[in-house]
């Protein structure tokens, strides 16, 4: 069956993110497809390259890199949530003059409409809500 | 149509559960994640209405992971302990997933 996860919450402040990554690695254990993650609201802050978490904890962002590397996924971070909580790209960096980017480069910002279209191309759209 | 459920607020602080229990219908499930999993012990506020909506044939389940983390015991008699591959399962076996949040 073909996925759409969407994830609400930032690390660390609920457990949303947690919970859709181990929904995520469960799901392509079991050969199904993941069409797309979409990071809304809060879960912008998944795409920070910029997070620096104890060494004695779990990584949460990396592991979301290392997954969407590894299974070649096509994780959406929504343009309009990020740019107002601080995640840019290098693009809206320069188009909003701001001294830095830190969005990571396995994310791309975009539309709600991206949401749309997975919701409506896949056969199961999860939400995980902060 | 049916529709999972996932609740992940514990209804001791919010009514997310209550408002689930009462728009499931008889095909449905509700699985329990995160402090969701306060609503399967036996002294939970929606204890009562949980055993009922067993009874009318709807599923209940809890994620055993969200359960264990929260040092939960003494859970209610008809709700299934599930894994992340039976919540995969789950997603599969219902054509909407309903997040409560």
């Amino acid at each position: 069956m073909k996925f759409t996860v969407v994830i609400l919450g930032a690390p660390y402040s609920s457990a949303a993110s947690y919970s859709a990554y181990r929904f995520c690695r469960a799901l392509l254990e079991q050969g199904h497809q993941l069409a797309r993650l979409f990071f809304y609201a809060d879960g912008v802050h998944n795409g920070s390259a910029l997070t620096c978490p104890p060494q004695d904890e779990l990584d949460l962002q990396q592991a979301w890199r290392q997954l969407i590397t590894k299974h070649q996924l096509d994780a959406v971070v929504c343009i309009a949530a990020a740019l107002r909580r601080g995640v840019l790209d290098a693009a809206e960096r320069d188009r909003y003059a701001k001294p830095a980017d830190n969005l990571a480069c396995e994310f791309n910002l975009s539309g709600l409409g991206q949401l749309i279209e997975a919701c409506a191309t896949c056969d199961r759209t999860v939400t995980f809500g902060a | 149509m049916s529709t999972l459920h996932t609740v992940n607020k514990s209804p001791f602080s919010n009514n997310s559960l209550e408002s689930c229990l009462q728009l499931c219908s008889e095909q449905d499930c509700i699985l329990l994640i995160e402090d969701g999993a306060y609503g399967a012990v036996a002294h939970s506020p929606c204890a009562g209405s949980l055993q009922q909506a067993s009874a009318r044939g709807i599923g209940i389940y809890v994620l055993q992971s969200d359960a264990q983390a929260r040092g939960l015991q003494d859970l209610l008699d008809n709700i299934e302990p599930t894994d992340y591959q039976g919540f995969v399962q789950l997603s599969c076996q219902h054509q909407c997933i309903q997040s409560w949040y």
